[in-house]
């Protein structure tokens, strides 16, 4: 059991390990010429106008946080969907009840407007 | 999975079901009536305590491949559970009307945390523990901040959210620890476990991993030094909420904390004789509950907030019943923590009597002078209450207290006995100081509460009765009070 702690430890140095020397090469290897161009902030599409500190409304956290739960749960279903033919009758009961449960709150989050935009 | 594994955890599945059922059928309910919400989880908190009750029985069961067990143990404990909860409901329904806080959501939150405690009192796998012990604290951190936008009430939301997902933290990294150190979550196994192989007895990793799985626990039940939460968030928290906190989740919590220890000592705390307490635990337990019983009393001293004083003293009293985990005795700390609970409920019914009367909700000492004698019934039901608090006989508060040092004594802790004795007379300073500015001090201004108000609102009085009752009846009729609930296994320990 205790071995098996080793193995993480393994991982965790070897990703570091990765990374660092990756890096590292890299910033050995590649040609620098900045010019002003390339140092600018980059980001996709159009460049900001004006200050990117603005207030959003409220409504996008709520609504992130309802595509956050059926993004989790579509994960979820995923690993059932591919063992679905193996799946006892107990089994596809409980993802039922799963759905379920996140259909209610789903039908809370409606009702209470959360989907509502104006 | 069978249907069998279902009826290990009944309770919790109707109160699960009800309350996101109801959070449904609450959409249906028009603003104006949303006492109709609160009758509704009234009656399922009722029907799971009854399906616990119908339920007792010597048995041991387990389910779900020995994640979840019920045993005596258990369903005195839903019963136990599910009765405060009711209660609570009761006091919340005026409450909340007076002070803008009628919002459906109210009443299915409480049972889905209602359903976590019973969960963890079911809890036969570390696991399920740590699932339990989040499920009953999360809907928790949303009612402590109800009473938005009054900011006490957020401010509790957001210290008692912080705190309690780092104790969270602490708690999931204990298991994994000892998953690590032993193979095993299961409570059951890790007993097998450390018979197979006893140098895991002496194990770093082991012993980190139990360390922070206690400080998880100590940390939701406020023992001292993990309580510095709970004053602020039981005086931020809407009155209500506070009752409920302290003493369903104290007791709920207290009890998944039973399991724990007695998992790694002997098999299943039982009520029919004392768990052991490991070695390694028992000087740590001890330790903390006489750290907790001190600062938990002298700090109260000091209060002059009725409120705040009452979260004080529902830490001295998680050092008492502390001190009964340590000797290993269940049943005197399940008999101690109901004890507390119906003294402490009988207390926040002045409380919440006053919050839902008056214009601006006041708690220091001096709002309850003289409310004694213009409303002579919560006078005498706050008397009752304290003095049970204090542990005077003929009150539950007594015999809790007699079971819980008896025990503590058998166990070879009379230190720890002298400390409780000792620390249970000085709370008499703070608890006789509510009575004496409920009785004979005259009130500064012109008091704002009608007294016939007061005492007026029929489900709050039904509460106050039911509670004052249990105070009553748990401390003239112990022995019959236990054998009702366990179906006479008890008695014989009683007597």
């Amino acid at each position: 059991m205790r071995t098996d702690f080793a193995f993480v430890g393994v991982m965790i140095v070897s990703a570091a390990l990765l990374m660092g020397v990756t890096l590292l090469a890299a910033s050995f290897l590649r040609p620098k010429k900045p010019n002003t161009a390339k140092l600018s902030t980059y980001e996709c599409g159009m460049e900001t106008v004006g200050d990117t500190w603005v207030q959003f409304r409220v409504n996008y956290y709520i609504l992130a946080l309802v595509f956050v739960l059926f993004d989790i749960e579509a994960i979820l279903l995923f690993p059932i969907a591919v063992a679905f033919n193996a799946l006892p009758l107990f089994a596809v009961l409980n993802v039922v009840l799963f759905i379920l449960v996140l259909l209610a709150a789903l039908l809370y989050a409606w009702r209470k407007g959360a989907l509502d935009w104006e | 999975m069978n249907v069998a594994d279902l009826e290990t955890v009944l309770p919790f599945l109707l109160l699960a079901t009800g309350g996101v059922a109801l959070l449904l059928v609450d959409l249906a309910v028009p603003q104006a009536r949303k006492s109709l919400t609160g009758w509704l989880a009234f009656v399922v908190a009722l029907a799971a305590g009854v399906s616990a009750l119908a339920l007792v029985s010597g048995k041991t069961m387990k389910g779900f491949a020995g994640m979840v067990q019920a045993d005596a143990f258990a369903y005195f404990a839903d019963v136990l559970l599910c009765v405060v909860a009711a209660l609570v409901i009761l006091l919340s329904l005026r409450y909340h009307t007076a002070r803008g806080l009628m919002r459906g959501e109210f009443y299915p939150l409480l049972l889905l945390s209602l359903s976590g405690m019973s969960l963890a009192v079911h809890a036969a796998d570390l696991l399920v523990v740590f699932l339990a012990i989040e499920l009953l604290s999360i809907p928790l951190y949303v009612l402590s901040g109800f009473a938005r936008p009054r900011l006490e009430s957020e401010e509790a939301a957001l210290k008692y959210f912080l705190t309690g997902a780092f104790a969270s933290g602490f708690l999931v990294y204990g298991v994994a620890l000892i998953y690590g150190a032993s193979g095993t979550t299961a409570l059951g196994d890790l007993r097998a476990a450390l018979l197979d192989n006893p140098a895991l007895t002496s194990d770093a990793l082991l012993m980190a991993g139990l360390a922070l799985v206690m400080v998880g626990l100590l940390f939701k039940i406020a023992a001292v030094p993990f309580h510095f939460w709970a004053p602020d968030v039981y005086e931020g928290a809407p009155t209500t909420v506070t009752a409920f906190m302290a003493t369903a989740t104290k007791a709920a919590a207290f009890l998944a904390l039973m399991r724990v220890v007695a998992g790694f000592a002997a098999l299943s705390p039982s009520l029919a004789q004392p768990f052991e307490v490991a070695d390694a635990l028992r000087p740590m337990l001890a330790l903390i509950a006489a750290i907790t019983m001190i600062v938990g009393n002298v700090t109260a001293l000091a209060q002059q907030n009725v409120k705040r004083m009452l979260a004080y003293s529902s830490i001295a009293h998680a050092g008492y019943a502390l001190a009964g985990v340590a000797s290993g005795d269940a049943t005197a700390v399940l008999f101690y923590l109901a004890a507390y609970a119906f003294a402490t409920l009988a207390a926040f019914v002045v409380l919440i009597a006053v919050g839902s009367t008056e214009g601006n909700e006041d708690h220091r000492y001096e709002a309850y002078a003289g409310l004694g004698r213009r409303a002579p019934l919560l006078g005498v039901i706050m008397a009752l209450a304290m003095f049970s608090l204090i542990g005077i006989p003929p009150t539950a508060g007594f015999v809790g207290k007699y079971f819980l040092f008896r025990a503590v004594v058998a166990s070879d802790l009379t230190w720890l006995a002298v400390i409780g004795v000792l620390t249970s007379a000085l709370s008499a300073a703070f608890y006789l100081r509510v009575l004496m500015v409920l009785f004979m001090r005259e009130p500064e201004t012109a008091p704002e509460a009608e007294p016939a108000a007061l005492a007026a609102d029929a489900p709050r009085m039904v509460a106050a009765y039911v509670s004052a009752a249990a105070v009553l009846l748990i401390g003239v009729f112990p022995s019959a009070v236990l054998a009702l609930l366990t179906g006479g296994e008890l008695v014989a320990l009683v007597r």
